[in-house]
């Protein structure tokens, strides 16, 4: 069993309009020095077959569905994990 | 000319594709749901707007998986028209069908309004009963209409004449204001704005009446023969 963590970002082209709604509340706020704020998303898959080419799969499955690569960029980890 | 309205969970809009195209063109259609693997007896294709799948993810994500979605593929392959409205842009998009994405609008509101567009490109089967540059009065309703691509698709979007609507004033954010754009083939349209909403002066406007006359006429002298 394999647990893989996805990191979806926007790419640095795209504008975040969100990220930025948010860094301006955090300037109201008084956290004057926050600079950037870009707004991503984080999956978590288990993964139950240990024999196949894991990094391949994961990929396969970000192109095909979990990201748009147009405006998204992605990175993962691999852990090992234990079946509940 | 029989029409397939291709129906998601979370489609909203479907009534009013249908109405539009039985009630006001005359033409046939059915509602087609979104697990079928045949469109082979249909002529023209049309995905309407809603919240597939409640936006999960991405809008229109899920929905480009859908086994329905190999079958519009082959469609638009095949060349026959297949329009997608709202929802029915994004899922294209999703699918690789059209280029580009559709991305929160800038000030990150829903809007729901009439706007003024206008018409870029009146050489397509989609638009050949407007005349290049008129401005029609059709309704918008979107959280997610504006459009981003990259430099290199933009300029292949200009160089095709691929950009078929454009917003008369920017409100959502979308590259150079475009409101709809086709494929390379330009017998696919995807566009934000809801021109089945507006096919009758009763609810308020025909001015998109003349984009479903469009598909029926190229379809007609395509199709039919005059004695």
């Amino acid at each position: 069993m394999k647990k893989v963590k996805i990191y979806v970002t926007l790419r640095e082209s795209v504008l975040d309009p969100q990220g930025s709604a948010v860094m301006g509340s955090l300037h109201k706020m008084g956290y004057g020095d926050v600079e950037d704020v870009r707004i991503g998303k984080y999956l978590e898959l288990l993964i139950s077959d240990d024999t196949r080419d894991i990094d391949a799969y994961v990929n396969e499955m970000c192109h095909k569905l979990l990201t748009n690569t147009v405006i998204e960029d992605y990175r993962f980890e691999i852990e090992e994990a234990v079946s509940q | 000319m029989k029409f397939a309205v291709i129906v998601f969970p979370g489609s909203n809009c479907d009534l009013d594709m249908y109405h539009a195209v039985k009630d006001e063109l005359g033409e046939e259609a059915d509602y087609v749901w979104h697990d079928s693997t045949d469109l082979s007896g249909y002529d023209g294709i049309l995905l309407p707007g809603g919240f597939s799948y409640g936006d999960y993810l991405r809008c229109g994500a899920i929905a480009q998986s859908s086994p329905v979605m190999d079958e519009v593929k082959k469609a638009a392959e095949a060349g026959k028209p297949v329009l997608g409205i709202c929802n029915g842009f994004q899922i294209l998009t999703e699918a690789g069908i059209l280029p580009g994405v559709l991305l929160r609008n800038k000030n990150l509101k829903f809007m729901c309004r009439t706007v003024t567009l206008k018409v870029e490109n009146a050489n397509t089967q989609f638009t050949n009963e407007y005349a290049e540059g008129q401005e029609i009065r059709i309704p918008i309703a979107h959280g997610e209409g504006n459009y981003y691509c990259d430099d290199a698709t933009y300029e292949q979007l200009k160089k095709n004449n691929q950009i078929v609507f454009s917003y008369a004033n920017d409100f959502n954010g979308s590259r150079n204001n475009i409101a709809g754009i086709t494929n390379e083939r330009g017998n696919v349209l995807g566009m934000m704005p809801h021109p089945e909403r507006a096919v009758s002066d009763l609810i308020g406007g025909s001015d998109g009446l003349a984009l479903f006359k469009s598909i029926v006429k190229q379809w007609r002298e395509a199709n039919v023969s005059h004695a």
